[in-house]
């Protein structure tokens, strides 16, 4: 049972084109520590699974920059121009979704289910190649549903079963991701004796949960930082 | 986009706002807006990463990580806030609970289709929130510079770029001027300042009414 594992022994799970799925959002809540394992390991063609591409020097923008991306599938990439630069190079392979359908998609994969139906996106470039279908006489995408070979998820508490608690508007993506991989590795800020977290407060029930791994906090500056006050 | 400009056009936005709203604010010009909400008004702010309930930007020095609003910028929250994940964060929007939405825009059509994610040719961001948000939220108003940076209008007959949503918007707030978008096409109801009724007619695209009375911001 006791999932708390060091972070050599994560990123085993964590190979060339392995298909990662990751929580965050413009970076809050994307696990600093695994990126930066996954950026000294030198892992290459990663396909990334998850909500935007950070910002250049954040969060999985961190992985973009430095060449470790072959494809995407996300909802913008508007933050992080070197994303944007690649793209239209054709070193990076972007698929886009509407943002509330892809966090439905990685809810699905998670959930066990093929896909969603949604009306979202109907009558725009987001329908193409997408299957319609009507129901209760309204006309919906069949959207397909998004699993990963591994998930990384940034908590802020866990305990040894890999049950997680997240910090404000760092769960975003997280508990969805956390739910949707074969192997789910979660970064966690305190990890604590089983017992300690009261079951009311656990967002994340540790049976998605494979690995546990401490946290060394964050490791780049945010964007607003520098910005104000200076 | 002068800085000034984009004040002006979050101010104005900011007019729209009234108490008891829920309310989701785009990237860019739109995320200003919340700096400007008028004294006494008190709206409910929604942002796609999961908090219901944000107040405006913390003091220098006081900015938390872990607290930010969609556009990545550090937020506060409010008495009576919630937390949760995206994908309920999109439950809202689509189930029809978002009053008001304020997004930016590279084109709007005289129908009040959106244009505001692809570049043909030259900026593909993605498209983020706005798909979801122009479809869904009851009343959306658009924000933006009036002419695009070559000096050609915004505002069209139709949108030549990718559509966001079709027969999205209500509201258009620029630096120039507020139109309304109806089924009859487009109506001006206010003119800035420092522009006439004719600087207006000539920078916009499509067709535009002219009522009788025209106000002023």
């Amino acid at each position: 049972m006791a999932k708390v594992a060091t972070l050599e022994e994560a990123l085993r799970h964590i190979n060339d084109g392995t298909v990662l799925m990751y929580g965050g959002f413009g970076g809050v809540g994307t696990p600093p520590t695994i990126i930066e394992g996954i950026l000294q390991k030198g892992v290459r063609n990663l396909v990334l699974i998850g909500n935007d591409a950070g910002f250049p020097d954040v969060g999985v923008g961190r992985l973009i920059t430095a060449g470790r991306v072959r494809k995407m599938i996300t909802s913008h990439i508007g933050s992080n121009p070197v994303a944007a630069e690649m793209m239209h190079r054709g070193e990076l392979e972007v698929e886009f979704s509407p943002q509330g359908t892809l966090a439905e998609r990685i809810r699905a994969g998670g959930m066990g289910l093929g896909g969603i139906l949604t009306d979202v996106g109907i009558g725009t470039v987001a329908e193409e190649g997408k299957q319609k279908i009507r129901l209760h006489g309204r006309e919906y995408l069949v959207e397909s549903a998004l699993t990963a070979q591994v998930a990384i998820v940034y908590a802020d508490r866990a305990d040894p079963f890999g049950n997680l608690t997240y910090v404000r508007s760092g769960r975003n993506f997280n508990p969805l991701v956390a739910m949707a991989a074969d192997i789910t590795i979660a970064e966690a800020r305190e990890i604590v004796p089983l017992g300690a977290l009261d079951p009311e407060t656990v967002v994340t029930p540790g049976i998605f949960v494979s690995m546990v791994v401490p946290s060394r906090g964050v490791n780049w500056k945010w964007p607003w930082e520098g910005k104000r006050g200076s | 986009m002068g800085r000034e400009k984009r004040q002006l056009i979050a101010w104005r936005a900011a007019r729209e706002l009234r108490s008891g709203m829920v309310v989701n604010l785009g990237i860019g010009i739109p995320t200003l807006v919340a700096d400007y909400v008028p004294e006494g008004v008190h709206v409910i702010f929604h942002a796609e990463n999961g908090i219901l309930g944000y107040g405006p930007s913390p003091q220098p020095g006081e900015e938390d990580p872990f607290l930010c609003n969609a556009g990545g910028l550090p937020v506060t929250v409010m008495e009576g806030a919630s937390y949760f994940d995206s994908a309920l964060a999109f439950g809202i929007i689509r189930r029809g609970l978002l009053d008001m939405t304020i997004l930016g825009a590279l084109q709007v059509s005289e129908k009040g289709d959106l244009a505001n994610w692809i570049v043909p040719g030259k900026r593909v961001p993605g498209v983020g929130g706005a798909v979801d948000l122009a479809q869904k939220a009851r009343r959306v108003v658009v924000v933006t510079e009036h002419l695009a940076r070559d000096g050609s209008p915004k505002i069209l007959r139709a949108c030549t770029y990718p559509l966001t949503a079709s027969k999205a918007v209500d509201l258009i707030i620029t630096n120039m001027a507020v139109i309304e978008v109806t089924g009859a096409g487009l109506i001006l109801r206010e003119v800035a300042r420092e522009y006439t009724v004719e600087d207006v007619v000539r920078a916009t695209g499509a067709p535009l009414a002219v009522p009788e009375r025209v106000g002023r911001f």
